[in-house]
């Protein structure tokens, strides 16, 4: 139906020359990440010839696996890394689409609704508040409750901000928006309160979890966030159609036969999922989601039926590939990964603002 | 009966030859600037392998070990690539899922405890020496550094009026972060024969102008790092420090971070060195009662 809209203003020729584009950006897309991939299985501190990571995973997918370091390392350490890694990165490019397609507004991000403020905050309560909330008697570790406290502090944010920005069934995205910045600095005023609440040990590991790091992988971690981000990332391309539908605006979308509501109700759940999960695995990792959508929409046009899944691979070969670089450029130490993407990020973005103003061509 | 002896004695020295070299031979990765130290002072450090940012002193073990990152935020596969024998980590070494991945891989990690005490520091350099088979030289290092903390007790003894002690960990846009109770400042002033003037606070912690002048501190300790150290003027040009009484005589008293607050083989030393600038007259009263 969008289509068909978009078809009466650009040629046919047009069109199916854009597809072919897309498709042919897929496949390359799909490369990239399969490639980036391979270089995270290979690549690390510990130097394993391609040949014996080859013969370790197919020893580890028949089940013949042994205790060796080197098989630890392949598959305890770099193999959960590498599945973590493109999960968060596909999950976080796409709440980048989602947002950018629910607010019409290309600089809209999941950082910038609180979202991924509030997830910060509630894993920031565990860090520092973790130990007196659990029993001791429990024996549990606060870094065991970081997953689970992340995920509800993401929801909880989300669910908040559309109560608030929700009115009759109807949500006002000027509110949502205005809601989530209000949102956003109060869980940055309490994560700063938590900061001093807390003792000269919680403070670093706050200050790390605030840094982003891929280093707390594991098959345990996996177990927990892979269904929540496998759902929402097989779960989004349904709202393909409706995302581009809204490109028109909701009254347009609405004409068009989407349920205007229940996509925007889709959308938040998605963002908070994806955001909550992610900053549960990886902590805080700033503008994969802003600068991943943008490159794609430039490159392969804005439907969102292949704009999606192209940010899914594109997102999860750039995490994966600053992961990649992050642990192997001053190892046996490694960098939190949020350095790394907020150093490619951060001037791609300015770089973006100032092309806009006609500052570049 | 000697080839008896002598067989014995071969015996002897195969069975200690055999199993010393296996621990002499051990490759470890130290993670904690107080451990790095004792391995040090120890004379193990040829079997170190790698070391954490916090590993400062003496300064050539950053130099000439692989840094393995913060004591915080080490890397399991960064850690396992230096093929490490055993990991000695203080108690703040994580993240956890790193340490569980290094045990996972065979290394044992062994945890040490930072406790800021004069019985901390001596559990410290035995139980390292235990790790490392180096008993015996343990033994010998803790019992100088009690000889130490003794000598330092008899110090104190000679103070008889304590003053009031300020550490501030570092001064931000005029606003102190300064040491509270439970600190290691807090342990080293307490060693030193003096009182705490933070001691209400807990932790290390930015405080108010008026909290600065209601502790009333008669001296103000502050740690020097390089080219960073805090200058009495520096300190004592902030109204709420020239409001105390330390900024009389602007008693501002600097010392190396790590001998201060490390708590290991050179604390009797540094808290010795804090007892003569806080107590200048503290020696010759010594004398005086010794004669």
């Amino acid at each position: 139906m969008s289509a068909g809209v978009a078809g009466s203003i650009a040629s046919t020729t047009a069109i199916a020359a854009r597809r072919r584009r897309a498709r042919v950006g897929l496949v390359l897309l799909a490369g990239l990440a399969l490639a980036v991939s391979v270089l995270a299985l290979g690549a690390g501190a510990v130097a394993i010839p391609p040949g014996r990571v080859v013969a370790i995973l197919w020893e580890a997918a028949t089940g013949a696996g042994g205790e060796a370091r080197d098989a630890l390392v392949v598959t305890g350490i770099r193999l959960p890394r590498l599945l973590a890694g493109l999960l968060v990165g596909a999950a976080l490019a796409v709440a980048g689409a989602l947002m950018q397609g629910l607010f019409r507004n290309p600089l809209a991000d999941p950082g910038l609704v609180g979202v991924s403020s509030g997830a910060g905050l509630a894993a920031g309560v565990t860090i520092v508040l973790g130990e007196r909330l659990v029993p001791a008697s429990l024996g549990l570790d606060p870094f065991v409750l970081l997953p689970f406290g992340a995920f509800l502090g993401g929801l909880a944010t989300t669910l908040v901000l559309y109560a608030v920005s929700t009115r009759g069934g109807r949500t006002s995205i000027a509110t949502m928006l205005l809601a989530g910045i209000a949102l956003g600095a109060l869980a940055g005023a309490l994560s700063g309160f938590l900061a001093f609440l807390s003792d000269d040990r919680q403070l670093r590991d706050l200050t790390f979890w605030s840094l982003g790091s891929l280093g707390g992988a594991t098959w345990g971690e996996l177990a927990v966030v892979a269904p929540i981000l496998g759902a929402v990332l097989l779960a989004t391309p349904v709202l393909a159609r409706a995302l581009n539908a809204l490109s028109l605006g909701e009254a347009e979308a609405y004409h068009l036969g989407v349920s205007v509501e229940r996509a925007k109700t889709a959308i938040i759940v998605l963002v908070a999922a994806a955001v909550g999960a992610s900053v549960a695995a990886a902590g805080v990792i700033g503008f994969v989601g802003i600068v991943v959508p943008h490159l794609l929409r430039l490159a392969i046009g804005p439907d969102h039926r292949t704009l999606l899944p192209a940010c899914a691979l594109l997102g999860a070969a750039l995490l994966v590939g600053a992961d990649v670089f992050a642990r192997t450029i001053v190892a046996p130490a490694e960098l939190p990964i949020g350095i790394v993407t907020a150093a490619i990020g951060a001037p791609f973005f300015l770089w973006l603002l100032l092309r806009k103003r006609g500052m570049f061509p | 009966m000697h080839r008896i002896l002598a067989v014995a004695a071969l015996v002897a020295s195969l069975a200690t030859s055999l199993a010393t070299p296996a621990v002499a031979s051990e490759r470890l990765v130290s993670a904690g600037g107080v451990v790095t130290e004792i391995l040090y002072a120890l004379g193990v450090e040829d079997r170190i392998v790698g070391v954490d940012t916090t590993s400062l002193y003496p300064p050539q073990a950053l130099e000439d070990h692989p840094d393995v990152g913060y004591v915080r935020a080490l890397s399991a596969e960064g850690v396992l690539s230096l093929g490490p024998d055993r990991v000695i980590a203080v108690d703040a070494a994580g993240p956890p899922d790193a340490l569980a991945l290094i045990r996972q891989a065979g290394v044992p990690v062994e945890i040490v405890g930072e406790e800021p005490s004069e019985a901390g520091v001596l559990a410290r350099i035995r139980a390292i020496g235990a790790l490392v088979g180096e008993e015996a030289r343990a033994e010998a290092l803790a019992e100088e550094v009690a000889a130490g903390f003794a000598d330092l007790a008899a110090a104190r003894e000679a103070v008889d009026a304590p003053v009031r002690v300020l550490f501030v960990l570092s001064l931000q846009n005029g606003r102190a972060m300064v040491g509270g109770a439970g600190t290691s400042a807090d342990a080293i002033i307490r060693l030193a024969g003096a009182v705490n003037a933070a001691a209400g606070i807990e932790g290390y912690k930015p405080v108010t102008d008026e909290a600065i002048i209601a502790a009333a501190p008669d001296v103000v300790l502050s740690i020097s790092r390089g080219d960073h150290a805090l200058s009495a003027k520096d300190v004592f040009s902030l109204p709420a420090f020239a409001l105390t009484p330390a900024a009389d005589d602007e008693r501002l008293v600097s010392m190396d971070g790590l001998a201060l607050l490390g708590f290991g083989p050179r604390t009797p030393m540094a808290a010795h060195d804090l007892i003569r600038a806080l107590y200048p007259q503290v020696d010759e009263i010594r004398a005086e009662a010794a004669r």
